[in-house]
């Protein structure tokens, strides 16, 4: 049994013996030697560090000694995250060669669980994109037609898991960058609610709007990740006190008069009919589950875009303020006469024309004069967004829409429009502005026969509904079992 | 004022460095005394990728009280902004400071300006982090950073345009740092930068409402050159009026060497700071329970306590104002007069002894080499009149330079000579010894009286109490007539 095992099974076969940590570990390193050249999922791996917590795993395991939920299972994790010891460049030639001295919270409590941190997954630039195009080793291919995208930004994270590289992978969600690509490249993925997972060493790109969450071929797994990254941390101020529930008992609960809310205003023009024609197939098997469909409106969805862009840029223009060749990371290696010399040219070299395509928009949006018009204005409609959500989850317990409105793209074919590029984050960015948690999971082809994601959304830390939801879903239809074809050199 | 027929409207800004033990959001040492550069620094500190700043309660704690003190409000809401420029020791591209929604709003500073009192508005106090320190090597043409200040905690502290005069401003400054050092919220250190002032001026003609053109001042560092400075910019404004120019909003430097203002950036160089709601801190809110906790900690502030030395203690305002200078004076003749029961004694032989010394060897009342308790001890044996004034004088001397204690000064030396018998059988021996003084004395010399006295304290080496021989001569020499 390799790495293209569930993590359940994995678990049960590392506990019996079936296999080891180490003999998984080098099997996962072994696959992405094979397949990820034509990928580029994994922008690094630390072999040496994975291979001797791998051993020492198994060592504790034949003494007997108590191990962690994840003992022995490869994860590998998007580049937006900290590693201690291992470079983490968010996909950005800026921060190149820059190895944190600190452990982002998630990937400490990955530690503490005895997973085995693999390697660095590729991403749009500072997580700026939906299509992993950005990376830093070229654009990431989508291992069911390796001339489509697979999403983004957490594209790596989604084709590692898809091509069957780890069971598990970490990615971050800002507007959708773990539900599309988990839709596009037919894996499932969760966006926490905001606060529910830290933040704390996580490189931000739009504080208010990020997310890490897991990723994983199932829901059961997805649902193991969570439990060990969720949960309070004191070093993060937006951070929530809940407690965290046992998310995978409640996975069997059947989803009997669950109310599900399909909103009219995600099944409107620019919907491939294809993508729609899955979507609405899911409803009925839903319903089929026992679940209640209830209509929903959720009428400021046509601003989110608009609110979104004007938010996560203005967000970004100053978190990223800092990259500036003075203490770390890229510095230009022309000569410089003056500190302003110096940071332009360490800036203009460092930063790709995404990244500084969205600082100008953000800076501008926060422009003394245009402040209120745009960035305040952006405010208040996130403000309307979340109302529209607590409406709706008055008449229903989680909603159901696409995650997409069209399948994976050409690699190449919407470069030249970030506009149009912008606007196929129409239905996952909603649920970003009123920081609710969602996910995405399998629910068949589009036309080219690219997969589909099937997007449930749900009220306030409603993770658990949402994982039940989506593992009886997962169970009543074969979606997630069907893998890609497999990669040939 | 500089010319006649203009008034200054001045406003002031003064950021003061809060007492904390550790950074305004993470948990490293705020300060430490020699620290090398760079060694108080963390991730956070140094504006690493994904590092979050969490808010320490002590600074919002020490806020709080500075506001309570000086009467402002407390919001019970109020919020972190970041503000926006690009520079080496500003490692994260914005400093978190509060913006639109301070911790404290209103309050005032009640102070004497020329013998009047005069109560200068506050527009608000609000918390933020300090920068690091650049530092410019010209020899080798190269910047160095230190972080040490990165992220330490500040008070900003801005007063209402209330302010008329050079003096008026000094006189703000000072009770604000009297202020902040009784309550203990800043140790108040001006050379090194934990208690700085920026000014904002502008003149008018007497009886015009309309505000003049305002010049930001800065570099104004000490009460002194808040003073200088203020005075040099005052006429330099009215000079350029009357001559009929026209002044720039600009922001000016005070050049204490030159004696001048220069101009450092004018409003069109003005950075656009692009201020926004830091999304990475929650509103801080601040309920009455917290409020009232704070309130039950304050100390009695310097003008109360200026104020009940005159009453309760007797003594004169002057007194009770060079006294209250600073708590740590305060405390210290509190705790003399206490142990002596007389603030009048204690406070003389403070101002009169203690500080004169003290200000001759530059040291603060906290680096007395002689404690309260010792001056208490030695202010008790002249009160019980086993020292002379004289005595007790010399003995101080050796407790401030050598730090004897005055019991083992008084056995080395010998306890004055007040005993009735004694006192007269050494002027009967005095009057015995010289009878033509005597005879001169009744003659009518009247000034021979001092020469009696004078022989007796030689015989007692200085030990014999002056008063009471002063009046036995006077009472045996009458006896002899």
């Amino acid at each position: 049994m390799g790495p293209e095992a569930s993590a359940t099974e994995l678990l049960a076969a590392l506990a019996s013996g079936a296999t080891s940590a180490l003999a998984l570990t080098e099997a996962a390193l072994a696959r992405i030697r094979a397949v990820d050249g034509h990928l580029g999922a994994w922008l690094r791996t630390d072999e040496a560090s994975a291979l001797e917590t791998a051993a020492r795993i198994d060592r504790r395991r034949e003494l007997g000694q108590p191990l962690g939920p994840l003992a022995g299972l490869p994860v590998g994790v998007k580049d937006m995250i900290c590693t201690r010891g291992m470079e983490t460049t968010a996909s950005s030639r800026i921060l190149e060669g820059f190895v944190p001295p600190y452990d982002a919270t998630v990937v400490e409590r990955l530690r503490a669980a005895d997973a085995i941190v693999l390697g660095k997954l590729a991403m749009d630039e500072f997580a700026m994109g939906s299509s992993s195009e950005r990376s830093l080793r070229g654009p990431v291919r989508n291992p069911w037609d390796l001339e489509r995208v697979p999403g983004g930004s957490s594209g790596g994270s989604a084709v590692a898991l898809a091509s069957g590289t780890c069971p598990l992978t970490l990615g971050t969600d800002t507007g959708g960058s773990i539900r599309q690509p988990a839709a596009f490249c037919g894996v499932a993925g969760l966006k926490p609610t905001y606060g529910r997972v830290s933040r704390q060493g996580v490189i931000a790109y739009a504080s208010s709007l990020d997310q890490v969450g897991p990723m994983a071929r199932s829901v059961r797994d997805l649902a193991l990740l969570l439990q060990v990254i969720a949960g309070h941390d004191p070093r993060d101020a937006t951070s929530l006190p809940d407690p965290v529930p046992d998310y995978q008992a409640v996975l069997d609960r059947p989803v009997d008069g669950l109310r599900v809310g399909v909103p009219a205003e995600y099944f409107q023009e620019g919907l491939d009919p294809a993508v729609e024609l899955a979507v609405r197939a899911a409803e009925d098997t839903l319903r089929g589950e026992g679940a209640v469909l209830v209509p929903v409106s959720l009428p400021h969805t046509r601003y989110a875009i608009a609110a979104y862009y004007l938010i996560a840029t203005a967000e970004a223009s100053s978190n990223l303020a800092r990259y500036d060749g003075v203490r770390y990371g890229h510095r230009t290696a022309e000569p410089t006469g003056d500190i302003d010399t110096l940071y332009s040219r360490t800036r203009a070299e460092g930063f790709g024309p995404e990244v500084k395509r969205r600082i100008i928009l953000g800076t501008f949006a926060l422009s003394s004069g245009y402040y209120d018009a745009y960035y305040l204005r952006a405010q208040k409609v996130r403000t309307l967004v979340r109302r529209d959500f607590a409406q709706a989850f008055e008449r229903c317990d989680v909603i159901c829409g696409p995650t997409s409105p069209v399948g994976p793209w050409r690699i190449g074919e919407r470069s030249g429009d970030p506009l149009a590029m912008y606007l196929t984050d129409i239905y996952t960015v909603p649920a970003n502005l009123a920081g609710l948690p969602c996910l995405s999971v399998p629910c068949g082809v589009d036309s080219s026969g690219m997969p589909v994601g099937l997007q449930l959304i749900g009220p306030p830390l409603g993770e658990a509904t949402l994982l039940g939801a989506a593992h009886a879903f997962e169970r009543a239809t074969g979606h997630a079992a069907r893998r890609p074809p497999e990669v040939h050199p | 004022m500089s010319a006649a027929g203009w008034e200054a409207v001045i406003g002031l800004e003064i950021h003061v460095q809060l007492a904390t033990r550790t950074k305004i959001f993470c948990a490293t040492e705020a300060s430490r005394d020699g620290a090398e550069p760079n060694t108080l620094v963390d991730p956070v500190t140094l504006g690493m990728p994904g590092v979050l700043p969490v808010l320490n309660r002590e600074v919002v704690e020490l806020a709080i009280r500075l506001g309570l003190a000086l009467g402002c409000t407390i919001a019970p809401r109020s919020r972190f902004s970041r503000k926006h420029y690009f520079y080496p020791d500003l490692p994260k591209g914005y400093q978190i400071s509060q913006y639109d929604e301070p911790l404290c709003t209103g309050g005032a500073i009640v102070t004497e300006v020329d013998g009047e009192e005069r109560r200068f508005r506050l527009t608000r106090i609000h918390l933020e982090e300090d920068a690091g320190k650049t530092v410019h090597d010209a020899l080798r043409n190269r910047s160095l950073v230190d972080y040490n200040r990165a992220g330490v905690p500040l008070v900003e502290t801005v007063s209402e345009p209330d302010l008329r005069s050079p003096a008026d401003a000094m006189a703000y400054m000072k009770a604000m740092h009297r202020i902040v050092t009784a309550l203990g919220v800043s140790d108040g250190n001006m050379e090194q930068g934990n208690f700085r002032c920026d000014a904002n001026v502008s003149v008018r003609r007497v009886g015009d409402p309309r505000l003049g053109t305002k010049v930001e001042l800065k570099n104004i560092n000490s009460f002194r050159f808040v003073g200088r400075g203020l005075e040099h910019e005052i006429a330099r404004q009215v000079d350029v009026l009357e001559a009929g120019g026209h002044l720039v909003q600009e922001t000016r430097l005070w050049d204490e060497a030159a004696g001048v203002t220069r101009p450092m950036r004018t409003k069109e160089m003005a950075h656009d700071y692009r201020y926004f709601p830091d999304p990475d801190l929650m509103v801080l809110e601040v309920d009455e329970a917290w409020i009232e906790r704070v309130r039950a900690t304050l100390p009695e502030l310097p003008r109360a306590r200026t104020q009940r030395f005159v009453d309760a203690l007797g003594l004169s305002a002057y007194d009770a104002d060079v006294l209250t200078q600073s708590a740590a004076r305060a405390d210290y003749f509190e705790a003399v007069a206490q142990a002596v029961g007389d603030p009048k004694l204690a406070a003389n032989w403070i101002q009169g002894e203690l500080l004169g010394l003290l200000n001759k060897d530059g040291l603060d009342i906290e680096a007395s080499p002689v404690p309260a308790e010792r001056l208490a001890e030695l202010l008790v044996l002249l009160r019980d009149e086993r020292l002379s004034s004289k005595m007790a004088k010399a003995c101080f001397a050796e407790m401030f330079s050598s730090s004897v204690a005055p019991a083992d000064w008084l056995a080395a030396h010998g306890a004055q000579i007040t005993d009735e018998d004694t006192l007269r059988a050494m002027v009967a021996a005095a009057l015995d010894a010289h009878p033509d003084e005597v005879a001169g004395f009744h003659a009518g010399k009247a000034q021979l009286l001092g020469f009696f006295v004078g022989q007796v304290m030689k015989q007692s080496r200085g030990k014999a109490n002056p008063q009471r021989v002063n009046q036995l001569v006077r009472s045996q020499l009458e006896e002899r007539r």
